[in-house]
């Protein structure tokens, strides 16, 4: 059976910029550290590694290459245990978190726990998104990048803000034809963010280059305007884009455009993947600007429960940058707590910390508000739209749910099947939410549909999270094991008693 | 989709419904079926309708096919020389 749990001072789980600085930041304080990840290698899906036959021929590697590389290289010259390959599938009290890793499982019990999650993708569903072609924006960044695979001939980009950007440059350099880039965000949201953006000229000249590289290749760029349907009957052939109004719909009085493409990317930013802590019960909270619930913390990030500490995209979408600052930052906070690190030491660190967390957040903050699609949008979604991938959920099921009183989204999941499937209401959850938020909302039924508040208590808190929080095998969890293994723990069996076993009959039968 | 690039030393064989594909090492098994231009990987279990990988990350399992007979998410595991792919994750067909 499995052993006993092993007893680090810090586990971190995920190894993106913000778990790796955490990781060592605390392992050059002295403490015994543990990394884990369920990528093959260290970089999160912003670093993430690429495939050595075919990316590492570049001449010119991209910055987001470069520091990829030397977190790789820093992280292996680190005294931090990293454990790649490895499910994080259990997270309870304790805390107590279980891997699978190398077809077994394996149980932690640190002092110190650092969640470093990330983020997953946000998507609003449209007509024909669940057709083959049609991708998510970080699945086409993460073929370009890790792969050095195109989505396809002729790509549209679409979705919400800064990462379209991005992607579509990364698919001209890698050789590939950008159909059309379509943002639901306009000039003047755009225009607003400038202020923010220029507390990291860095940042902002490279995102500058972006768009000067798209015009140079004659890349159509729509602003406020979004896909509102994707034809194809085996597999995406073209899309339709149509204008938005100034809450984010779409405007019947403007003709929509159609545009050929093999291949579709979609994504309207990144939510905080929250599964970890809540399973751990820590407090969380709505943040309205971002329209997602985020683990509540202190000013050293730590959670409400002791010694977890969670950083990076998974507590609150800011960025590479803001990430790894808010790792270092942990890291030491976890050295204090542990007594590694003394208290003038940490103070002295951690305030050049924070002044680089002041300028990084606010360019972060810029960019998260862009990528958070305005609330309108969901009428794009429509009546026959499928929501839930996994179970063929379709929007006037949520709605009759809801027209039927279902309570909260716990409610609907079980009355609908929705969120129900193998990916266990990832891809759906956000939408859903929505759908159920809009009614709620301040401005329900009303012209500007405005997504309502929620706490963690509310009927608007995301789906329960579930252990296993990865579909695993159960031979895995299990591992190796005998009867004489089970029976171990087994009460010896009651005497036989014939008036006992009488009685309980009667009782049976009462 | 994109047209397969000539294979170079480093790609490896493996078969997909019994058909032998190429692929450069390294690559994950939806990377590499959507490099020889096999996007639809599997049927929706209550429409039948064709499905392809979406995320790459592991999340929406929407790429989930057979490999050697287990189930596996195809963005999670990379190509190996021989392993027989199946298409269909063995529920939607």
């Amino acid at each position: 059976m499995a052993a006993e749990p092993s007893r680090p001072d810090l586990l971190v789980l995920g190894a993106g910029p913000a778990g790796c600085h955490a990781a060592m930041t605390a392992a050059e304080t002295g403490l015994e550290t543990v990394l884990v990840d369920e990528q093959p290698e260290a970089g999160g899906q912003v670093y993430r590694a690429p495939v050595p036959t075919r990316i590492k021929a570049d001449k010119a590697p991209d910055a987001d290459q470069t520091a990829g590389d030397g977190l790789r290289e820093a992280l292996a010259a680190s005294p931090v245990l990293s454990l790649f390959g490895a499910t994080i599938w259990f997270a309870g009290p304790g805390p107590e978190i279980a891997v699978i890793a190398e077809g077994g499982s394996r149980r932690f019990r640190p002092k110190a726990l650092v969640v470093a999650a990330g983020a997953f993708e946000r998507n609003l569903p449209v007509p024909g998104w669940t057709l083959p072609g049609v991708i998510g924006l970080a699945a086409s960044t993460i073929l370009l990048k890790s792969q050095g695979v195109l989505p396809g001939r002729r790509t549209v980009i679409a979705g919400s803000g800064p990462l379209l950007y991005a992607a579509a440059v990364k698919l001209l350099e890698r050789g590939g034809t950008v159909a059309a880039v379509i943002d639901s965000r306009t000039w003047r949201d755009w225009a607003g963010a400038m202020p923010a953006m220029a507390a990291r000229p860095d940042l902002l000249r490279r995102g500058v280059g972006w768009m000067g590289r798209l015009r140079a290749a004659g890349v159509p760029v729509f602003r406020g305007a979004a896909v509102s349907e994707i034809a194809g009957s085996e597999a995406a052939e073209g899309v339709t884009v149509t204008r938005l109004d100034s809450a984010g719909r779409p405007r019947r009085d403007r003709h929509p455009q159609k545009i050929t493409a093999d291949s579709v990317a979609l994504g309207h930013g990144l939510i905080p993947n929250t599964e970890i802590t809540r399973l751990l019960g820590a407090a969380h909270h709505y943040d309205a600007e971002t329209r997602s619930t985020v683990v509540t913390r202190d000013e050293t990030l730590a959670t409400t429960l002791a010694h977890v500490h969670a950083v990076g995209d998974g507590a609150v979408i800011r960025g590479a940058a803001v990430a790894e600052a808010e790792g270092r930052l942990a890291g030491l906070a976890v050295a204090r707590d542990l007594g590694a690190l003394g208290r003038d030491a940490f103070v002295e660190r951690a305030q050049g910390l924070r002044a680089e967390l002041r300028r990084s957040r606010r360019f972060g903050r810029a960019m998260a508000r862009l990528m958070t699609p305005p609330d309108g949008l969901l009428e794009t979604c429509r009546a026959d739209t499928i929501v839930c991938r996994c179970e063929d959920v379709r929007r006037a099921e949520i709605d009759k749910a809801l027209d039927d009183g279902a309570h909260d989204l716990n409610q609907l999941k079980s009355w609908t099947r929705c969120g129900m499937g193998p990916c266990q209401g990832r891809m759906c959850g956000d939408a859903v939410w929505r759908l159920m938020a809009q009614r709620d909302g301040p401005e329900a039924g009303r012209a500007g549909v405005e997504v309502g508040r929620t706490d963690a208590d509310s009927r608007l808190a995301p789906w329960s999270a579930q252990v296993p929080i990865r579909p695993v095998p159960w031979d895995a969890v299990t591992g190796p094991f005998t009867y004489a293994d089970i029976m171990a723990d087994l009460p010896e069996p009651a005497p036989w008693d014939a008036s006992v076993k009488a009685s309980g009959a009667e009782a049976a039968d009462a | 989709m994109p047209p397969s690039p000539s294979a170079t030393p480093s790609d490896i064989a493996f078969q997909v419904d019994g058909r032998t594909v190429r692929a450069p090492a390294g690559l994950t098994l939806a990377a590499a079926l959507l490099e020889n231009g096999i996007r639809a990987l599997r049927r929706s279990p209550v429409d039948g309708a064709p499905r392809g990988a979406f995320c790459h990350m592991g999340v929406c399992q929407e790429c989930v096919v057979s490999v050697d007979g287990r189930r596996v998410r195809a963005c999670c595991v990379t190509v190996r020389p021989g392993m027989a792919v199946t298409l269909g994750d063995g529920h939607g067909g």
